[in-house]
């Protein structure tokens, strides 16, 4: 009997690797596709030209008021944002309290960033931390009035800060209530069903926008005379609801995706219909539709900016506000302005999926190993 | 049941105790009620009107107005987003890296900026900051960029456009009767034959017969400057472009990651057995790549869709005259009945969700796959 | 034997950089029945993907019934048409009912007229005993019954050449059975057959001759008898002791 030896492999032929066979095959592989990228690549010249000359080549760096981008040329006006960049992040609040804000933003970060990273412990200690501690503690240094701290009403709020608060609060409210409706939505109780199907649906149905009026316009009129709510809260409201109303179709689409083969082995053990859902549906659904969950809060923070429709400040609202400042009106402020605020979203958003990108990728081969 | 009838008794005392506050507050602050507010007499003026309107008219006629420029915003909104979103998420399936890449960077970027945003960008970053009417940007001077505006010659049709319209609609006749013809022959005796020829014979013969009796289908009203603003032709107002090409642009980022999914639904193996049962790439496309992906594309399709309309009430805050901004914005400041009118602008987007939903559920109901276990 | 209709001379493959199919030489003579066995990853499926041109090759000539097989679209529409594949997961067309997918090819490819298709695709579902199931969807089916409607989808653009990958690997033991009977009966009726296959029952029973690779390459071909009984090579051996044990 012979015993067999592997012909060594060769390289693939030099054709077909390295830069140029990959060209071809990707760039250049038939005659539509040398016109395509042809094409792609004027328009990718001509749009990178475009930025960079408005952002870095005409664009003014320094100066104290619009005097400075007023060239023949003009590009961005940097100099604006240099300017109100403290109104952009604060708002209104005071030059003094200013400290209060940047406490609250660190120990937001020092509760979140532990909790994002999947392989580090303590989630439960983590958890309480951020949801139990961090709110309490979050509106005592904001608001003030207490432990010798000055007010600060919340008119004088405006800017990131503005927006990071509607988001949090909305993100932290939307994910129970949301799984509330969810769970209402499959109960066996048709009066509970009912109601909850209504006002997932009604939520769903209605643009955000109809939702913020009726917290600011509508929500007083309902209210017993003298009983008055803070517009920021009425809006949190507004938000809340809505977005528990999108939460709720993400999570019912995880308790859809739960074998009833989970519902029987709980029933086998002796757990009610809480303990089932609590030890054993919930922490399995919700992990299916994380992804779902992070798109949720993705939405609901570009929808944070609609605050401003009904007299917020938010981070747009406040850079749509020092528009009218006459100290810096130039043919490039707003477009200026813009692209700041724009690059500050894009990055929270594009930050948000892709971490849900991560967790998905993460999860799945969580479930491969096991 | 216990639990039902505290659920339910909890509610009805909420919503007494609410009744009770709206109607306390309403009389203290001497507002009206009921829907009566609808006939009276608007008093203000609407920049785009697709309907005839005065400030004469009625609150009722506002709502209509209003609606109408919802739906027209929205349907146009609806095409381009569609077209773009299909490019874009074929694009994004490229085999040629950079078309690939370049389609990446669009919907990253258009997707994760907020709406709102982008709206404003484009009003008044953009159409607000172009120069004013003497010193318009003009394209062939026939179109006119200022800030009131897109200006954009009308096209007016004589009376001899309808011996062209009669020609088309021969053309489109024959072009459908001979389509049917050729299929039927086709699956009757497997005889292929192109119709391109008979039709495009057709086409120009009755397109000729009508230039012959009727000469020139349509003349240009030309817009020219007269004064401060423009004389003549179409304008847009700048509201409605911003919004259209800020909705647009937007929804096509999602559209495009739906079009993407869809088509890579459509597992390999599908493509490799036609393939391997000789089908061109292009009928392969036809009749086995597209039909399986247009079930996984056209659900949340719709449902962007939705949202686009949805989405068009940040009309109000560049004020656009759309629902949201005559009705529950101008209409609410002159009558002050918020419950009233906020129910009356939920409601209408309320059904236009429901309506598209309950025909979504139809349409699924008839192409789920048979037998599919999913 | 008469003149081969499959010739391969000195083929290679690579995916990247990663050398699959390393100087393949093959011969396949009409009429002739060959089965390839070999441990996963040895490039037993990508050879007869590369027939049909499912994978390209980069290095050596593949001639099918005297076509050659590069760039040439008409070289390639003319041997898939001669060619028919079945494939592990069947691959039939979900949103088509069992007739539609099996009148597709001859409609569209062949151009014949649907009432001559669908007599063809009748006549063929009976050849491989579901003459009942015609108007379900794929989905209605078992695994056997789907793959052998597979078959049948082939069988209907009439092909001189079938090419069949793992067609029983994603079965049910008690639907292989099933799927081997229409198998055997196609073989005994002539057809010039590949066949990617572990059932060394069939290789037996209809193979002229039985290939052997291990990375990329063809190890040992022989037929049937000389091969199970008496393996020229200690690979071989080792994989054979590795498949009928169990």
């Amino acid at each position: 009997m012979s015993s067999w030896t592997p012909t060594a492999p060769r390289p693939a032929p030099s054709n077909t690797v390295g830069f140029v066979a990959w060209a071809r095959a990707n760039l250049f592989a038939t005659k539509l596709d040398t016109a395509l990228t042809l094409l792609a690549f004027t328009l990718v010249v001509y749009v990178v030209e475009a930025i960079f000359g408005w952002a870095i080549i005409d664009a003014s760096f320094t100066g104290d008021d619009r005097t400075a981008c007023l060239k023949e040329v003009q590009g961005a006006c940097w100099p604006f944002i240099e300017a109100k960049f403290g109104q952009f992040i604060y708002g209104r609040y005071p030059d003094a309290e200013r400290w209060r804000v940047d406490l609250v933003f660190l120990s937001g970060l020092i509760g979140l960033i532990p909790m994002l990273m999947p392989n580090v412990g303590f989630k439960r200690a983590n958890m309480i931390y951020l949801l139990g501690f961090y709110p309490i503690f979050a509106f005592i240094m904001l608001n003030g009035g207490m432990l010798g701290l000055a007010t600060v009403d919340t008119t004088d709020w405006g800017g990131l800060l503005v927006t990071l608060v509607v988001a949090i609060t909305g993100i932290v409210a939307s994910l129970p209530l949301g799984i509330l409706l969810a769970l209402g939505r499959r109960s066996d109780l048709p009066i509970v069903r009912a109601l909850c199907i209504g006002f997932i649906e009604i939520f769903r149905g209605v643009p955000l926008i109809t939702v913020l009026f009726m917290a600011s316009v509508m929500l007083p009129l309902f209210l017993p005379d003298g009983i008055n709510f803070d517009k920021l809260v009425r809006c949190l409201i507004g938000v809340a609801l809505f977005s528990s109303a999108y939460m709720a179709e993400v999570v019912r689409g995880g308790l859809q995706a739960i074998p009833k083969g989970q519902y029987e082995a709980a029933a086998a053990l002796g757990l009610g219909y809480w303990k089932t859902t609590h030890l054993i549906i919930l922490p399995q659904a919700l992990k299916l539709v994380i992804p779902g969950i992070v798109n949720t809060f993705i939405g609901l923070f570009k929808d944070t900016t609609l605050v401003l429709i009904v007299g917020l400040f938010d981070l747009l609202g406040i850079v749509q506000l020092h528009f009218t400042d006459a100290s810096w009106a130039t043919p490039e402020t707003h477009i200026t302005g813009y692209v700041f605020a724009g690059a500050v979203f894009w990055l929270f958003c594009f930050a948000m999926s892709r971490y849900s990108i991560f967790m998905e990728n993460h999860l799945s081969t969580d479930r491969t190993s096991s | 049941m216990l639990l039902q009838a505290l659920v339910l008794g909890a509610l009805v005392l909420a919503m007494v105790w609410l009744v009770a506050n709206v109607q306390s507050n309403l009389e203290r602050q001497n507002i009206n009620s009921g829907f009566g507010f609808l006939s009276e007499r608007a008093g203000f003026g609407i920049n785009q009107t697709l309907i005839e309107y005065s400030e004469d008219s009625s609150f009722a006629r506002v709502l209509t107005v209003g609606l109408l420029n919802t739906l027209l915003v929205s349907v146009l909104g609806i095409g381009l987003a569609t077209v773009l979103g299909f490019v874009l998420g074929v694009a994004r399936l490229s085999s040629n890296w950079l078309v690939n890449k370049t389609a990446m960077v669009y919907v990253e970027i258009f997707r994760n900026v907020p709406l709102l945003l982008q709206i404003m960008f484009w009003y008044f970053g953009v159409l607000r900051n172009l120069p004013s009417p003497r010193k318009a940007v003009s394209l062939g001077d026939a179109v006119f960029l200022s800030n009131r505006g897109i200006v954009v010659p009308a096209l007016e049709m004589t009376a001899a456009a309808w011996w062209y319209g009669a020609a088309l609609a021969v053309s489109t006749t024959a072009y459908f009767w001979l389509r049917r013809r050729a299929r039927l022959l086709r699956l009757a005796d497997g005889t292929a034959q192109s119709i391109w020829r008979p039709v495009s014979m057709i086409a120009m013969a009755s397109l000729a017969f009508a230039a012959l009796l009727g000469g020139v289908p349509f003349s240009f009203d030309i817009p020219a400057l007269k004064g401060f603003n423009f004389r003549g032709g179409i304008t847009v107002i700048p509201e409605f472009v911003a919004l259209l090409l800020a909705l647009s642009l937007y929804t096509a980022a999602f559209i495009a990651e739906i079009v993407r999914a869809g088509i890579q639904s459509v597992s390999k193996g599908q493509r490799e057995a036609a393939a391997a049962l000789g089908l061109p790439d292009n009928t392969a496309l036809r009749l086995v790549v597209i039909p399986q992906a247009l079930r996984v594309i056209i659900p949340p399709l719709t449902s962007q869709y939705l949202n686009l309309t949805k989405n068009s009430s940040l009309a109000v805050a560049i004020a656009y005259p759309d629902i949201v901004s005559v009705f529950a914005g101008t209409t609410l400041t002159q009558v002050g009945q918020a419950v009233e009118i906020i129910f009356i602008t939920m409601m209408i987007y309320l059904t236009l969700s429901l309506l598209t939903s309950f025909a979504m559920n139809r349409y699924n109901a008839r192409i789920a796959l048979v037998g599919q276990k999913s | 034997m008469s003149d081969p209709v499959i010739r391969i001379n000195k083929m290679n493959k690579w995916f990247g950089n990663f050398h699959v199919l390393r100087d393949i030489d093959l011969n396949v003579a009409a009429g002739e029945k060959t089965v390839i066995c070999g441990p996963s990853g040895s490039g037993k499926s990508t050879l007869i993907r590369c027939i049909n041109r499912l994978e390209a090759h980069q290095e050596g000539e593949i001639e099918v019934e005297g076509v050659t097989l590069d760039g040439s679209l008409k070289n390639l529409e003319e041997i898939r048409s001669n060619v028919g594949m079945v494939f592990q997961q069947f691959n039939l067309f979900p949103h088509m009912t069992v007739l539609e997918n099996c009148t597709l090819s001859p409609i569209w490819v062949q151009q014949k007229s649907q009432a001559e298709a669908e007599t063809l695709a009748r006549e063929l579902l009976e050849r491989v005993r579901i003459p009942d199931q015609a108007d379900k969807y794929p989905g209605q089916l078992s695994g056997g019954q789907q793959q052998r409607v597979a078959i049948a989808r082939a069988l209907c653009m009439n092909p001189r050449i079938m090419l069949f990958d793992e067609p029983t690997s994603a079965l049910d033991p008690e639907m292989i059975k099933e799927v081997l009977d229409v198998m055997v009966e196609l073989a005994n009726e002539g057809m010039t057959m590949l066949c990617v296959t572990h059932e060394m029952g069939f290789a037996r029973q209809v193979a002229d001759r039985v290939i052997f690779m291990d990375e990329g390459e063809i190890v040992e071909e022989n037929a049937p008898e000389a091969f199970f009984s008496n393996p020229e090579n200690e690979r071989t051996q080792l994989f054979l002791s590795q498949v009928l044990t169990h």
